[in-house]
């Protein structure tokens, strides 16, 4: 029997590393997205691997929505200080006061579509031709189809008819002036191919993953933490929950599930276990069953 | 745990779909709120059972249509292994999506209706996996349930296949009887087939030998960047950062860069967990040469004594992915592994008929979906190896330089 093969996430992360090598080969001005949630902190531990021992060779970009979590925001100053590399901040807020983009109403009101023009604004700013992500492709159904290079127009629109074949393992990076590309090194890893891999990398992330007490109200299945920005419908009412978040968006939009998961482990054990998908408590997904997929027409991560 | 990369490649009514759901189900790798969503559309659609396919159709107009139209990745994973199916179309102008989906795959699922046995697309999809080298093949043989299980229906269709698939290069096929709709054979080794010996498909997919399909004999390793920190503790540091190709690299080796020709010797092996001994692939890694000479993005690491080709004029059996035909004459950029250089399609040797796997020598004219054995000439020295001894060196994509599209995929013979 050889000895010479590699266990599933030897070889994911080695195809992730090629894949983040690649951009920066093939690209003058690649950037990478931050959210501060658990794969786009994998994603920049991935570089740090793949560039060691020079530090990571390009910035971080975060779309700040004026809606983050507390917790993620200090996360983010504390590993860029730690890596040494420079900080892209894009705020919603500043794009809603020039009126480039306008707020939601109403009680399901939420910023996360308003993401997509600070984004594109951002890139457009700071001339990144690249942008690398932590989308996966297991994580809904319109990513399943997405490349690991996924071409973008000048309009930084994506054309689903029109994405490039990725054969082997070669990756056509040409493109015109003004068009760019989003990359995800991370697009065959599945939530729990992310979570062993954090656990057995001991890869710091932000307190939020884990069980702690939050006041929270109980809608449409799903414990939405209370913050200024909620709106109380008829009927409900807040209660205190030991909870926590599997997946990290805006406060007004992500829901926590009950749990005493306090440790990597327990957390690990937690999800191999859970019946229900990652996004399923993301009430954006739910807008409409091809929320994402429109999303990603009009530029979308 | 392994990883087990597979195609799946069938008709639209060969139950492709049903079978990826099911699959997917049984192994229990489907969430609640995903069946929930199915069930409801199902229900929304007056369908009378839960539309297993309806798991996997993803975009809009996919769903319109009810067909799949591109290659979605699908993910699933047991104790035994973790498993990445690339499940793409069977219509023919989808054959560009089939050949990159078939790429990067160890093992491909043929389908076929037991009802109807072999058909063209079945000699499509298995002739693709041939021409890129999948090495394990399984055919399945689906809805035994509308044949009423019948052993001599299913050893007719194996009989049908033997006989086609002779022609093909696949060391490793095997033959599974199965219905996805009922789940016979797919997960659980069904009751209805006691006639039936071999092992269910899951449980196949979960104890096909795969770590032997990688080439560990010839080291290649293509440079993708070179790492310099510029940063007083590492003043002097420099490497060259890239995945091995084939082979086993190992510390103090000596190497050959090529196409320059010159020598060094390895003085470590690089990763951020620290330095390692050996290399070999598909490992991500660093290399450090003893000696400072000039070595860039494109080159070739290679072990001294064992070299690949090195060359402008090149044999390469192309898939035409572009809806233009190429132009006479046109400069393409060929890229192959890290290296990228101009070229242009001197002249076709002959069509291949994908089909039948006839060659057409009269038929000269390439179009969508076509493959073709061409002769192609690079405007700087190639470093490749033949397709057959391993499928990264060997490979190559054309890209429009009016376009940028990729237009053409490539395997290079001798």
């Amino acid at each position: 029997m050889s000895k010479y093969y590699l266990t599933h996430l030897q070889e994911l992360e080695s195809e992730a590393i090629y894949v983040i090598r690649e951009v920066v080969a093939q690209f003058d001005r690649p950037a990478i997205l931050f959210s501060g949630g658990k794969d786009s902190i994998v994603v920049t531990h991935l570089a740090r691997k793949a560039f060691y021992p020079a530090r990571i060779p390009m910035p971080l970009i975060h779309i700040d929505t004026g809606h983050n979590f507390i917790e993620t925001m200090e996360f983010r100053d504390n590993l860029v200080d730690e890596l040494g590399i420079q900080l892209i901040v894009g705020s919603v807020q500043t794009a809603i006061d020039k009126g480039r983009a306008v707020e939601e109403e109403g009680i399901n009101a939420s910023r996360n579509e308003l993401q997509i023009v600070s984004l594109l604004d951002a890139i457009e700013e700071n001339k990144i031709d690249a942008a690398i992500g932590g989308a996966r492709r297991d994580e809904e159904k319109a990513r399943a189809k997405e490349r690991f290079f996924s071409h973008r127009d000048d309009f930084g629109q994506w054309d689903p008819k029109n994405q490039r074949p990725e054969l082997w393992n070669m990756f056509n990076g040409h493109k015109r002036m003004g068009e760019h590309f989003r990359v995800f090194p991370i697009s065959n890893w599945t939530e729990m191919d992310v979570w062993n891999y954090i656990l057995q990398e001991n890869i710091p992330i932000p307190s939020l993953y884990f069980a702690h007490e939050r006041e929270a109200v109980y809608r449409d299945g799903t414990w939405l933490p209370n913050s200024e920005f909620l709106v109380l419908r008829d009927g409900e009412k807040i209660e205190k929950k030991r909870m926590r978040f599997r997946t990290l968006g805006d406060i007004t939009i992500t829901g926590g599930i009950e749990s005493d998961a306090d440790t990597l482990e327990k957390i690990v054990e937690e999800i191999s276990a859970t019946r229900s998908t990652e996004r399923g408590n993301r009430s954006d997904d739910k807008r409409s069953d091809t929320s994402m997929e429109d999303r990603k027409k009009q530029g979308y991560f | 745990m392994e990883l087990l990369r597979f195609t799946t490649a069938g008709s639209v009514d060969d139950g492709k779909s049903t079978l990826i759901g099911r699959l997917l189900y049984d192994s229990k790798s489907i969430f609640e709120d995903q069946i929930e969503a199915v069930k409801k559309s199902s229900e929304r659609k007056g369908l009378t059972h839960v539309d297993l396919s309806l798991l996997t159709d993803g975009l809009r107009s996919e769903r319109e249509q009810g067909i799949t139209i591109d290659v979605a990745y699908r993910y699933f994973a047991t104790p035994k292994r973790k498993f990445i199916i690339a499940d793409t179309p069977g219509h023919i102008q989808y054959t560009r999506n089939m050949v990159t989906g078939a790429s990067t795959a160890n093992l491909a699922l043929v389908l076929v209706d037991a009802r109807h046995g072999v058909i063209e697309q079945t000699c499509r999809h298995s002739f693709i996996a041939s021409l890129l080298k999948i090495p394990h093949v399984i055919v399945c043989i689906n809805k035994m349930d509308l044949v009423d299980f019948s052993e001599e229906a299913y050893n007719k269709v194996v009989e049908e296949y033997e006989a086609f698939a002779s022609k093909l290069d696949i060391t490793d096929i095997r033959y599974i009887p199965i219905s996805a709709l009922n789940g016979d054979n797919v997960v659980n080794r069904s009751e209805n087939m006691d006639w039936y010996k071999g092992s269910s498909l899951l449980d196949t997919l979960e104890t096909i030998h795969i770590s032997s399909d990688q080439n560990h004999i010839d080291a290649r390793f293509p440079v993708q960047t070179v790492i310099r920190p510029h940063q007083d503790e590492y003043h002097d540091y420099r490497a060259y950062a890239g995945r091995v190709a084939g082979g086993i690299f190992r510390k103090g080796d000596e190497v050959t860069v090529l196409p320059s020709g010159l020598t060094s010797k390895i003085k470590s092996i690089t990763t951020f967990d620290g330095d390692i001994e050996e290399a070999f692939s598909p490992m991500s890694v660093s290399i450090n040469l003893e000696d400072d000479i000039d070595v860039s993005r494109g080159d070739m690491i290679v072990k001294t004594n064992n070299e690949p080709e090195v060359g402008q004029d090149l044999n390469v059996l192309l898939c035409w992915m572009a809806t233009k035909p190429p132009r006479p004459g046109a400069k393409y950029y060929l890229k192959s592994t890290t290296n990228e250089v101009m070229a242009i399609i001197k002249e076709v040797t002959y069509k291949i008929n994908i089909n039948t796997m006839e060659k057409l020598d009269e038929d000269t004219s390439i179009k969508m979906n076509d493959m073709a054995m061409v002769k192609m000439r690079t405007t700087r020295p190639l470093v490749y190896d033949e397709y057959r001894k391993n499928r990264i060196t060997g490979s190559l994509i054309l890209i429009d330089d009016t376009t940028n599209e990729t237009v053409a995929a490539g395997t290079i013979h001798s």
